[in-house]
Order: C-alpha cells, then sequence, then structure tokens
C-alpha cells in the first residue's frame, strides 16, 4: 500500500494543523520522561545491584525500596506506548518493525527482571534467590544499556526506505555512517551515558530509602557516578554533534532553547554538592532534573521529526506525516487528561504509603 | 501463504495464547477475592478472611505471569504486524492507550498497596484496595475486548486519504455492540476460570484433611467456589454465549458456517453434536447430529434456511476451517458439561453433603484445568473465524504484516519466545504448587477462633 505524503500547505494553515500533533508530542514526551525518572531509578538500582547489597539481608532491604512501586513505574511505558500508537500510528508502525531484534530483546530482559524480582520470594530458596538475583541485576543493566542505545538511534536517524519503514540489523560495522546497524560507537557510547546516569539516579534513591551499610555504599557509587556524569554527558554532547550535525539547528532558530543544556550543566552541579554534603534528597532531585533536561534537549533538538532519516531528509517521518486524524486526537485529550489526573493522584498515595527510611532489621514483609 | 506471514501469525498466536492462561485466572479470581473479604465481615469466624488471603498469594504469582506475558501484546502490533498498525492504530490505539492508562495504573498501583499494606492499611482501605484490584483487570479486559470487536466489527472509522482509517465516533467505538457480547462472554470464561480454582482448591483441602482438622477455611472456598461456578457456568450458556452466537450468525455467517460445519446451504439445518469434517469432500464424517436445531439456534425458527460454506467465494471463508470447528465444538462441549457438573454440585451444597462426597470433590479437583482449555478455545474460534480478515472486510491478514522483517528474524523471537515460556510455565507450576500443598495452614496467623457451639468444623451454612 502507498501513503503518499501530505501536500505542503501555506504556514499559517500548518500552525494550526501542527498544533494537535505537536500537543501530542509534547505528552508523548512527557510520559517518556516520567517513564525514565521513575522506572529509571529502579531500573539503575538493579544495575548497581549486587555493588551495593553484598550479603542477603541487604538485598532484601534494596528490594523492599522498590518492590511496591517498581511495576507502577513500568506502566509509565506502556501507556506511553500506547498514547504513542494512538497519536501515531505510522511512527509506531514503522519504528517498532525496523526495531524489531532490540525490542524482542528489551521484551525478554522486562520478562527476566519482573521475574527475578517477584518471583524469588516466592521460591523460599536461597540458591534459587541467589540466581534471580543475577537474573535481575544482569536484565536491569542491559535495559539501561538498550535504552540509550535507542535514544542514540533516534538521534542519528534510521535508512527509512520511500513507504517510510526500515528494518536495521542489531549491528554491522560499528559505524554510524551508511548501512547502520544499531549498534555502533555512537549509541553503544549512548547506552553506557544511559547505564551511569540511571546508575546514579538509582543510587540516589537508594540512599534516600535506607539506613546503614547500604546507605554508606548507596551514596558512595551516587557520588562516583556524579563525577563521571559531567564527563560522559560532554562526551556524547560532541559525539552528537559529529553524528548528526542538523541537532543544533532547532537551538540555532530559538535560542531559549539553550536554557535546556545549561539547565543539565546545573543540575549536574547541584549534583555534586548535594552527594559531597551527604543530601540524598537533594541529590536525588538534581538527578531526577539531568534526566528531564538531558530528554527534553534530544526532543527539542528533534522537533518537528520524530524519526529522522539517516540518508534522506525528505523521508524523515515528521509530526505531521505520522499523527493520526484531528478528531481522534482532540477526544483523547478529554479522558486522558482525567485519566493523567488520577494517576498522578494514586502514585502520590502510592508513595505516601511507602515512604521513609528501612533499615535491614525492620521486617514489613516484602520478601 | 508465504513464510514470513506464517510465522507473524503463529507468533501472535502463541504468545497471546500463553498470556491468556493468566489474565483469565486474574480476572476470574478478583471478584471472588473481594466477596471473600466481604463475607469475612459478616461471619468473622467462617474462614473467610483467610481464604481471602491464600488467594492473594495465589492472585499475586498469577498476576506475575500475566503482566510479564502481557508486554509483548502490546509491543507486536508494531513489531510484527506494522502495516495493520499503520492502518488501524489512530483507531484501536485509542483503546489501546486507554488501557494503559486507566486500567493498568490503578491495577498496578492498588495491586502494591493490596499486597504489601495488608498491616499498614485500615481494614476497609484494604478493602478497597481489593476493588481497585478487580475494577482495574475487569477494566482491563472491556479495552482489551473492544480492540478485539473493532477488529470483529468495524465501526466508528472513516477511510482517510492516505489508505488508512480514522477514528470519527469514540462512543461508536466504545459502545460497539459487539464489544458488549464479547466482553459479558470473555468475563463470564474468566469467571468460570476462577470459581473452578477456588471450588477445586476448597475440595482439594478437604480431600486431605485429617478428620480432626479445621476445615472451616478448605469450606469457604468451596462454598464461594460452586455457587460463583454453577452461576458463571450457566451464564456462558444463556444468554452471552447464545448471543455472541447471534453476533456471528448475523454479521459472520461465514464464520458461522465453517464454526458449525456446515458445507451446504440448507433449511432445517441440524445442529452437530460429533464428528469431523472432512474438507475436500465438503461433509462431516461419523455425525451425530440434531436435526432443525442450528435453524432454530441461528433464526429461533425450525425451517430457517442457514448458508453453508458453498455460498461464499473461496476466498472469504475462513482458512482453517478444522481448527476453527474443532475449537467451537470444544468450548460448546466443555461448557455443557460445567453447568451440569456445577449444577449437580450446588445441589449437593445445598443438602449439605458435599463435603462429604469424595467423587465430587474428586471431579471438581480434576475440572479446574478444563475452563482454561475452553477459553483458549472460544479465543480460538473467535479469532480463526475473524480469517481470512484481519479486520473483518477491511484488511486481510496478509496485508497486515511487519513486510520488512523477515521469515527468519521473525522466528528467531518466535523461537526465543517458545523458550522462555517453557521455563516461566515450569516457574509458575512450582510456585502455584507449592503454595497450595502448604495451603491454609501458613495464611492463618492468628489462629481462628473456635467454632460456634453447635456448628460443626466445615459444616455447609
Amino acid at each position: 500500500m502507498l501513503y503518499p505524503r501530505r501536500r505542503a500547505v501555506n504556514p499559517p494553515e500548518r500552525r494550526a494543523e501542527e498544533k494537535m500533533p505537536t500537543l501530542w508530542f509534547l505528552l508523548v514526551a512527557l510520559m517518556l520522561v516520567a517513564y525514565v525518572v521513575l522506572d529509571g531509578f529502579d531500573l539503575g538500582i538493579g544495575a548497581i545491584y549486587k555493588l551495593v547489597a553484598t550479603s542477603r539481608d541487604e538485598r532484601a532491604l534494596v528490594r523492599r525500596t522498590i518492590g511496591p512501586v517498581w511495576d507502577a513505574n513500568e506502566v509509565w511505558l506502556l501507556a506511553a506506548g500506547g498514547t504513542l500508537y494512538f497519536a501515531f500510528p505510522q511512527l509506531y508502525a514503522s519504528s517498532f518493525s525496523g526495531f524489531y531484534l532490540p525490542l524482542m530483546l528489551v521484551l525478554w530482559l522486562l520478562i527476566g527482571r519482573a521475574l527475578g524480582l517477584e518471583l524469588r520470594g516466592h521460591f523460599g530458596d536461597d540458591l534459587i534467590g541467589d540466581a534471580c538475583d543475577t537474573i535481575f541485576m544482569i536484565s536491569s543493566l542491559l535495559l539501561t544499556v538498550i535504552l540509550g542505545a535507542a535514544l542514540g538511534n533516534v538521534v542519528r536517524g534510521v535508512p527509512l526506505d520511500a513507504d517510510g519503514y526500515f528494518f536495521l540489523p542489531l549491528w554491522t560495522n560499528f559505524r554510524p555512517g551508511r548501512d547502520p546497524g544499531v549498534l555502533d560507537w555512537y549509541t553503544v557510547l549512548c547506552g553506557v551515558v544511559a547505564l551511569v546516569a540511571l546508575g546514579t539516579h538509582g543510587a540516589h534513591y537508594l540512599a534516600l530509602r535506607t539506613t546503614g551499610e547500604v546507605n554508606v555504599r548507596a551514596r558512595r557509587i551516587g557520588h562516583l557516578g556524579t563525577r563521571l556524569l559531567p564527563l560522559l554527558t560532554f562526551a556524547s554532547l560532541v559525539a552528537t554533534l559529529i553524528v548528526r550535525p542538523s541537532v543544533s539547528d532547532n537551538f540555532r532558530d530559538h535560542p531559549a532553547g539553550l536554557l535546556l543544556p545549561a539547565a543539565v550543566a546545573a543540575s549536574l552541579v547541584a549534583m555534586e554538592l548535594a552527594a559531597r554534603r551527604g543530601r540524598e534528597q537533594r541529590a536525588f532531585l538534581a538527578s531526577g532534573a539531568y534526566l528531564i533536561c538531558m530528554l527534553g534537549g534530544a526532543a527539542f533538538a528533534l522537533y518537528p521529526v520524530l524519526l529522522p532519516s539517516s540518508d534522506d531528509p525528505t523521508r524523515s517521518l515528521t509530526l505531521t506525516t505520522s499523527a493520526t486524524g484531528s478528531y481522534a486526537l482532540r477526544v483523547a485529550l478529554a479522558w486522558w487528561l482525567v485519566a493523567l489526573a488520577l494517576v498522578v493522584g494514586t502514585f502520590l498515595h502510592l508513595y505516601r504509603t511507602f515512604r521513609g527510611k528501612l533499615t535491614a532489621a525492620t521486617g514489613e514483609g516484602y520478601h | 501463504m508465504d513464510s514470513a506471514l506464517v510465522v507473524h501469525r503463529l507468533h501472535f498466536a502463541f504468545t497471546a495464547t500463553f498470556h491468556y492462561l493468566f489474565p483469565q485466572l486474574t480476572m476470574g479470581l478478583a471478584p471472588l477475592i473481594v466477596i471473600c473479604k466481604l463475607l469475612a465481615i459478616r461471619h468473622p469466624e467462617r474462614g473467610y478472611a483467610e481464604a481471602a488471603r491464600l488467594l492473594g498469594r495465589l492472585f499475586a504469582i498469577n498476576f506475575v505471569f500475566g503482566v510479564v506475558t502481557g508486554v509483548p501484546m502490546e509491543f507486536q502490533f508494531g513489531t510484527n504486524w506494522a502495516r495493520f498498525s499503520r492502518f488501524a492504530g489512530g483507531v484501536i490505539g485509542q483503546t489501546l492507550a486507554m488501557e494503559g492508562m486507566f486500567a493498568f495504573f490503578l491495577e498496578s498501583t492498588f495491586l502494591g498497596l493490596f499486597l504489601f499494606g495488608e498491616r499498614r492499611l485500615s481494614p476497609r482501605a484494604h478493602l478497597l484496595s481489593a476493588v481497585a484490584v478487580f475494577l482495574g483487570s475487569w477494566l482491563s479486559g472491556y479495552f482489551i475486548v473492544a480492540t478485539d470487536a473493532w477488529m470483529q466489527h468495524p465501526v466508528g472509522y472513516t477511510a482517510a486519504a492516505d489508505g488508512s482509517v480514522q477514528l470519527v465516533s469514540l462512543s461508536a467505538l466504545l459502545l460497539n455492540r459487539w464489544a458488549f457480547w464479547q466482553y459479558l462472554h470473555t468475563m463470564g470464561g474468566a469467571a468460570v476460570t476462577g470459581a473452578f480454582a477456588v471450588a477445586g482448591l476448597g475440595a482439594y483441602y478437604l480431600l486431605r484433611a485429617k478428620p480432626d482438622d479445621d476445615q472451616r477455611i478448605s469450606a469457604a472456598l468451596l462454598r464461594t467456589g460452586v455457587l460463583a461456578a454453577a452461576i458463571a457456568s450457566l451464564w456462558q450458556l444463556f444468554p452471552s454465549g447464545d448471543r455472541q452466537g447471534q453476533l456471528v450468525t448475523e454479521n459472520q455467517p461465514a464464520t458461522l458456517a465453517a464454526m458449525e460445519g456446515l458445507f451446504v446451504t440448507q433449511p432445517n439445518a441440524p445442529l452437530v453434536l460429533i464428528g469431523q469434517p472432512n474438507t475436500d469432500e465438503g461433509r462431516i464424517d461419523n455425525t451425530v447430529e440434531v436435526p432443525s436445531v442450528l435453524s432454530v439456534l441461528s433464526y429461533r425458527h425450525w425451517n430457517a434456511e442457514v448458508k453453508g460454506l458453498d455460498a461464499f467465494p473461496a476466498d472469504e471463508r475462513p482458512d482453517n476451517i478444522g481448527l476453527l470447528y474443532y475449537s467451537y465444538h470444544l468450548m460448546v462441549g466443555l461448557g455443557t458439561i460445567f453447568v451440569a457438573l456445577m449444577g449437580l454440585a450446588l445441589l449437593w451444597l445445598v443438602r449439605g453433603r458435599l463435603t462429604q462426597s469424595r467423587p465430587l470433590l474428586w471431579a471438581l479437583v480434576l475440572a479446574v484445568p478444563l475452563p482454561y482449555i475452553a477459553n483458549t478455545a472460544g479465543w480460538i474460534t473467535a479469532e480463526i473465524g475473524r480469517q481470512p480478515w484481519l479486520v473483518y472486510g477491511l484488511m486481510r491478514t496478509a496485508a497486515g504484516t511487519s513486510h520488512r522483517v523477515s521469515a527468519g528474524n521473525g522466528l528467531f523471537s518466535l523461537i526465543g519466545f517458545m523458550g522462555l515460556y517453557v521455563l516461566l510455565a515450569i516457574a509458575f507450576v512450582l510456585l502455584m504448587t507449592r503454595t497450595i500443598v502448604r495451603g491454609p495452614a501458613e495464611v492463618s496467623e492468628h489462629a481462628l477462633p473456635p467454632p460456634a457451639s453447635g456448628e460443626p468444623a466445615g459444616a455447609e451454612s
């Protein structure tokens, strides 16, 4: 089936036509940011799990900090996916089939992670429990890397065909130029940044929720990550400008956008100061702000492109070519806002119920 | 069929079939847990609170498997069915997004409170969190069924210039007549699975109990399960099953013909009870049939003419008539057996003799897997029955796959899922068995108060 590109329209008309898709672009971006900030800390805790907790008791403590909330956090991914699906069906179809292989890996890792975390207590066996711990840690760690690499792929662009589809192998020659794979030096760098950023985010959260040895180690890992991040952030910025010079266009046209990279730098400074002075809550909030501004910067640089073509800019999937009809976008706004209010309410309630510091001895029986 | 199409169809069929083993118990158990908790307020000494806690444990294990096997379903719309998603995503994405926003959040946030909060929350708040989990899971079911119902019976859309379909009426999508009956039938099926599991669990504990054991928890499970199973089983035959059949008759006549194994258009069409469809020769072999009953069931008239497969061109008939015929007959056959078994059990329960009837208790234990088969057969009937259409009358299945994902790459993940799900199945059986075998003793932290005088342990109400 052929999907002819919509004809170019006059600027004023186009602005009206882009309003709804732009709004939904922002809402989907908001949900993805919520996912990265919320599920990010439990993914990050998973990635540093055995470093931060060496004994079985300590690991049980770590699990109790995320046990009641991780599943709700992960739902942001599914809700964002569903929202992306109905608002930008063409983008969903093209990117999910094009990133087929890495997404299958993501699915298996999500399954492994959930089972490793949720089932270990039901087995009631230390050996199986240790195996579950390893599965949980490895799948969390790989997920952070793949999430980072995925963002790297979107920024770098993919070889879209005339119908707007593509298929990427997992790797080819590890170079981002012609004939790219999911993994190349640039996307792997993005993966490493994500691993360190989320590991640090998780460590700050863990420090906030624990006492004793785990707290000390979480602070130490959090501080180490905080020191690594400026370097990695700078490296990824330079690499992005090399791989895709056009990312600076939007910043040149709308200099106000430069506030975002400035905020990234500010959050890094705040994180360092907070970590140095042992201000746990501030460090966690700063790493949250860092993630929000990094993702916000990426979204700002891409707009109005959703998925850039790596070799022919006219083939890039944009807001207007990917969005569904305006009725669907308008009517969805009504129920979406209601749902969001409910979601925020239940999240506040959930986090209020399970708040405060936990110690290895206190046993609200989370396995 | 080219092999990529086969791989993508198998991919979805396998992961969906495996997935639905879990939500049917989730949705079936959730209301029963709420009922047990409510009964526990009224009759604190009858073991309902402990029964609810035990069911909650099984529910938690089952829920995890439902969640982890459910995530791949949403992904596969894009990964394996990209052209379908581009075509219909603007419509069905709406209900899928609603599921994510309303139902998943409700379920997962309150599940955390329900499972970990019994000591932190007041009894009333804990009951409310159980109710929220119940509503969340049933709401989730509605959005999924509404999505499938649109594929069975598309409404509320318009064809756009780019070849896709776009939503013109959200209320038409949500209030699709097909969705209404399909939902009631699907939820009834889930209730059957949940109720059979609860009844079977109670029966198992009674069978293994020693004479002086406290049997109140077992009896509470048995009572709740048998009563719910009897109601739900009847509901599945009439009205929900009957009305679902009416919709198929009206809107998918070729599907009806294939389900019933009717090869030739005829008045006084018979209802085939047993027999093998011989698709080469166009007839049913070794038939046991009741004359005219299909005409009555379809059109409420003895000599109404029912269209056979010969009335439809070959490329508009379901492409797997054998599987469709068997899955439909298996579902209806099992449904009939359920009504008979639970009717009998209910009679014995009312007469106060069920707890002593070992053969009947054994039958209840052995019947636990059967609703799973019936539910699976039901979904195969619905989905194979829709073929060769992906969206009935609008898009053929062959046109909806991800054409850039080759058969080889599809097979890679299909084999991966098969391996992973075998491990999952083993872990599930191990964990459920372990929790069930440990049984009620573990959940009654505070020993039950002694039974009121004059009421023997394990007595029926």
